[in-house]
């Protein structure tokens, strides 16, 4: 059973029932699920936790309700991986990766969405929606699938095609807007008070899909062996992915689920869109909005809805946010994977050479545990990566064709 | 100075129902000050409990976003808009 009580503002702890409501009427601020953390620390074990299914619903105790079953393709508890060739090649005592890229539909986005679309047939929608840079949308539209519901899902028209496809393929609707994302979200956010009746994953119900997140906390502390690690780096776009894994491992520690102290946050953006990391640097409060131009489309939010809590985050705990280019982000796609044997979209990208960016300039410890959050499968952004990933030698179908390649390439390596 | 303040519908109710009311004022500040002296309740939703302005409420002067002029000390002048806009979370 859930312990989750109903909906409280983050700014000025106004309470409300747990309904599709996503801002505080008296001061604008968001909304978030409380729970009764004294009640669920008299019932909740590591024993009752294990002997939970093998996805996030085995952290279904600290999720919002999802009523008699939960909407659920399956999504999370995905492989936590010890990743010694790679934090060798960084420099890095203890790095582990946590592979998201194994979720249903190849990223993150399925904690969140099972979690809001569990919420929204509890409440009474029948219908799925969301504003999406992409992954949001697939995995919108295949949950929706899975469940006979009609869903619309509203993205970014120039996206990478192989997104588009993922999107589609479910058989939803899918408006492509002539804009960014940002102009998708104020576009939802109209919609959304037109169109009462669909539950748009990540806007009026929004304070539920967040939650979904805190299951990468959960998942890592349960793998690590009940333990926090020191250090996480986490992808920044709207920022809801960071401020929940922290209150994740506050949550589990709270309970007394885990030992260790709080980990320690890093933020990973692109340079082309680092509304965060700017501000961050610029000591600044309020996150100013960027024009988003990089690589990396699932973190291209100029506008992060919870840019001012990743900030809060950040400060309080001594992180930092990495800010990396183009260039380096598929150099790390290809890092990655050839470390490790993980295809990881352009996000992933971003989060490996935000690691490396503050591994150098000293901010993230070397010696201590680190955690890299890879949230999205590099079979998403493939048009980032065939122009340069590609086959070694084109040859005839001959034996002494083929020596002749291998040699070559041997003499190109070796020299 | 008549400067106009544009409310959103959340806080028509406070102004009886209307879309703008029209205050005297020279800055931001004022015209916050001027609507609560004649609609209290007003102030305490956009503006904390140390006076600054709420994270979520944007305020525009002339469509010009106040936290990049001089915020609440932001001048209106003479017939100007200050349009109250509540920031939505989404995304």
């Amino acid at each position: 059973m859930s312990f989750a009580t109903g909906l409280i503002c983050r700014e000025c702890g106004s309470t409300y029932p747990a309904e599709a409501r996503y801002s505080c009427d008296f001061c604008f601020g968001p909304l978030e699920v409380s729970y009764d953390l004294e009640a669920a620390r008299a019932s909740m074990t590591r024993a009752s936790i294990e002997a939970g299914p093998a996805s996030i619903w085995r952290y279904g105790a600290l999720l919002p309700d999802p009523g008699e079953e939960p909407v659920d393709l399956g999504a999370g508890w995905t492989p936590l991986r010890r990743a010694h060739r790679l934090g060798e090649e960084l420099g890095l005592r203890e790095l582990w990766l946590k592979d998201d890229t194994r979720n249903p539909t190849g990223s993150f986005k399925d904690r969140v969405v099972s979690v809001a679309l569990s919420s929204a047939r509890r409440l009474g929608f029948s219908t799925a929606a969301c504003a999406s840079t992409g992954n949001l949308a697939t995995s919108v539209a295949a949950h929706a699938a899975a469940i006979g519901w009609p869903s619309v899902t509203i993205i970014p028209s120039d996206l990478e095609k192989s997104k588009i496809a993922m999107a589609a393929i479910f058989g939803g609707t899918v408006l492509g807007v002539e804009g960014n994302y940002d102009d998708v979200n104020r576009l939802c956010v109209e919609l959304v008070a037109e169109h009462e009746d669909w539950a748009f994953a990540n806007v009026n119900l929004r304070p539920y899909y967040a939650e979904g997140s805190k299951t990468l906390a959960y998942e890592i502390a349960e793998q690590l062996g009940w333990r926090t690690p020191q250090q996480v780096v986490v992808p920044v776009a709207s920022g809801s992915q960071f401020t929940k894994v922290a209150k994740g491992f506050k949550e589990f520690l709270e309970l007394g689920l885990i030992e260790g102290e709080i980990p320690v946050l890093f933020g990973a953006q692109a340079t082309g869109c680092s509304p965060v990391a700017t501000a961050f640097y610029d000591g600044a409060e309020v996150v100013t909005p960027q024009r988003p131009n990089t690589i990396a489309r699932s973190l291209a939010i100029g506008n992060p809805a919870d840019g001012p809590y990743v900030l809060d985050e950040l400060r309080a705990h001594g992180g930092d946010c990495g800010s990396v280019e183009d260039e380096e982000i598929l150099e790390c796609i290809g890092l990655l994977a050839r470390t490790e044997g993980i295809f990881a979209e352009t996000a992933g990208g971003v989060t490996i050479a935000s690691l490396r960016q503050m591994v150098r300039r000293g901010t993230i410890d070397p010696d201590k545990s680190t955690v890299a959050i890879i949230s999205g499968h590099g079979l998403k952004t493939l048009d980032a990566v065939v122009d340069t990933a590609t086959v070694t030698a084109t040859i005839a179908p001959t034996l002494a064709a083929a020596e002749e390649a291998l040699r070559f390439h041997s003499l190109v390596a070796a020299s | 100075m008549s400067v106009i303040v544009r409310l959103p519908s959340q806080l028509r109710v406070l102004v009886g129902g209307a879309g703008e009311v029209a205050v005297e004022a020279t800055t931001v500040r004022g015209a916050i000050e001027a609507l609560e002296a004649t609609h209290p309740g007003i102030a305490p939703r956009v503006l904390d409990d140390r006076g600054a302005l709420r994270r979520f409420v944007n305020v525009f002067v002339a469509d010009e976003d106040v936290r990049f002029l001089d915020g609440l000390d932001t001048i209106v002048e003479a017939g100007q808009t200050v349009s109250l806009v509540p920031a939505v979370a989404g995304g």
